[in-house]
């Protein structure tokens, strides 16, 4: 059995909540210089140039990239054979998202009664962490700052399985359009198909954890990705949405067995601050 | 096309000289306010209260901005979601408002509203909070400062860079914009 401080996993998330809102990785980063290539709006231009000198003066100056450090996502591979010591993993994580938060001047966007109080907490708690055990004596930790923005362009359908390829690219494009420029474009689309109207959010969720550029290793699947996206862009609703040919920078689907009843489908929207880190420990 | 310089606050002539699709670049001072300031402004203008700013030829910034590093203005200070303001939009625009920046759709209410008040509605870029920060050069809370990111601040803005999405003809820059580049 290997020990493990709960000290470390607070300090190391702490640092992860900063670095992802000071840093847009580089393969978000290399998908907005592309697009500015072959995006044919001048307008569409212009803010593609605006989000990479964004990108270049929070880097520079440790300012966030943008103003919505979001809700703290994480997805935690917990190797079965790590002790944690200490507190409880939970408390440890949400240690680190107060400091990193706090620490890093970002913004504290939770509520705690949803419904009628609404106050803020104060300090970015509660994170929405995810949490597998899996073999070895590693503990893996993805990070995503997720902006409500996006968040709330999200959907989910309990297809019919009959709808087949058809019935999801329908209810993905026609999502996406509807949503437009609400969700920040240009967009990364996080696709869950298969599996519980639960299982198939959280695969959604999980589609936009994965680094541009790596499609689906079924290339089944990574085939309807790009025909979603050429699809997408095809709209026409371009970065901000003010018309152009970059609407999205990637689709990506998370697949998962389903019930011979059901196909369910769900979408989970990223913005181009598409923010999300990994680290193992 | 060159962006056009524009002062804050704005004169009915300068909001018709604008259209759906054009770029300008804003300097004077604005107002920040988003959902919960919204909501206790048209609670006073219902009461016939006074509000705690004047509203007349305004621009109101839809933003709630990450605190401040020791030395800056502002923190990061990109806009937010403007469909959440439409309910309170055409009141506003009533009492004296002439243009709203934020990102996104907004209502046919809001839309006929901009025609009958002579306004505008700008989007600023979405997400690009830290290069907007550096087109404020001053920021203060003058009302509401328990609402934390969502207090009412007076900005002085530098150059700050919105692009005309309603404009007070009926254009609108997302139904005109998607059409032009659809295939
Ligand atoms: S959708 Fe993304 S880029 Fe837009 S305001 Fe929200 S977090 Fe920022």
């Amino acid at each position: 059995m290997r020990e493990l401080a709960a000290s470390t996993i607070s300090e190391n998330v702490a640092e992860m909540c900063q670095e992802a809102n000071f840093y847009l990785g580089e393969d978000v980063f290399d998908a907005l210089k592309k697009s500015l290539e072959t995006e044919e709006s001048p307008t569409g231009k212009e803010v593609l140039k605006q989000l990479i000198e964004n990108v270049e003066i929070a880097r520079s100056e440790q300012i966030p990239i943008c103003q919505d450090t979001g809700f703290a996502v994480f997805f935690v591979e917990w190797g079965q054979e790590v002790h944690l010591t200490g507190s409880t993993l939970e408390e440890a994580m949400h240690a680190g998202v107060r400091k990193g938060y706090e620490e890093g001047y970002l913004r504290k966007s939770i509520v705690d009664d949803p419904l009628y109080e609404r106050k803020n907490t104060g300090d970015n708690t509660p994170a929405v962490i995810y949490t597998d055990i899996v073999p070895g004596d590693k503990v893996k930790i993805a990070f995503a700052p997720k902006g409500g923005g996006s968040e709330n362009m999200s959907a989910i359908k309990m297809l019919k399985p009959s709808d087949g390829e058809e019935g999801v690219v329908d209810f993905v494009v026609n999502h996406v359009k509807a949503a437009g420029p609400n969700p920040c474009p240009p967009i990364v689309v996080g696709i869950g198909i298969g599996g519980t109207f639960d299982k198939v959010a959280v695969n959604a969720k999980k589609a936009l954890f994965r680094k541009l550029g790596e499609p689906h290793p079924d290339e089944t699947f990574a085939a309807l990705e790009k025909k979603i996206l050429d699809k997408i862009n095809d709209l026409g609703v371009g970065p901000q949405g003010f018309g152009g040919r970059t609407f999205a920078l990637a689709v990506h689907i998370e697949t998962f067995p389903s019930h011979i009843a059901s196909m369910a489908a769900a979408v989970n929207i990223n913005c181009h601050a598409c923010r999300h880190l990994e680290r193992t420990i | 096309m060159e962006p056009k310089r524009i002062e804050a606050p704005l004169t009915d002539e300068v909001v018709m000289s604008l259209k759906a699709g054009d770029n300008v670049l804003i300097n004077g001072v604005i107002y920040t306010a988003r959902d919960a300031a919204h909501k206790k402004l048209v609670e006073l203008m219902d009461k016939g209260e006074p509000l705690p700013i004047d509203l007349q030829g305004q621009f109101i910034y839809y933003v709630g901005p990450t605190p401040e590093k020791p030395g800056n203005a502002i923190g990061s200070a990109g806009p937010t979601t403007s469909g959440r303001m439409d309910a309170y939009t055409p009141k506003m625009l009533e009492q004296g408002m002439k243009a709203c920046i934020g990102k996104g759709l907004r209502n046919q209410t809001v839309r006929d509203a901009l025609i009958k008040y002579k306004g505008l509605y700008l989007a600023a870029v979405g997400g690009a909070g830290a290069l907007l920060s550096k087109r404020i050069t001053k920021s203060e809370v003058v009302a509401y400062p328990e609402l934390g990111p969502e207090a009412i601040r007076r900005l002085e803005v530098k150059d700050f860079p919105a692009t005309v999405i309603n404009d007070a003809y009926g254009n609108d820059l997302y139904v005109e914009g998607a059409k032009e580049y659809a295939r």
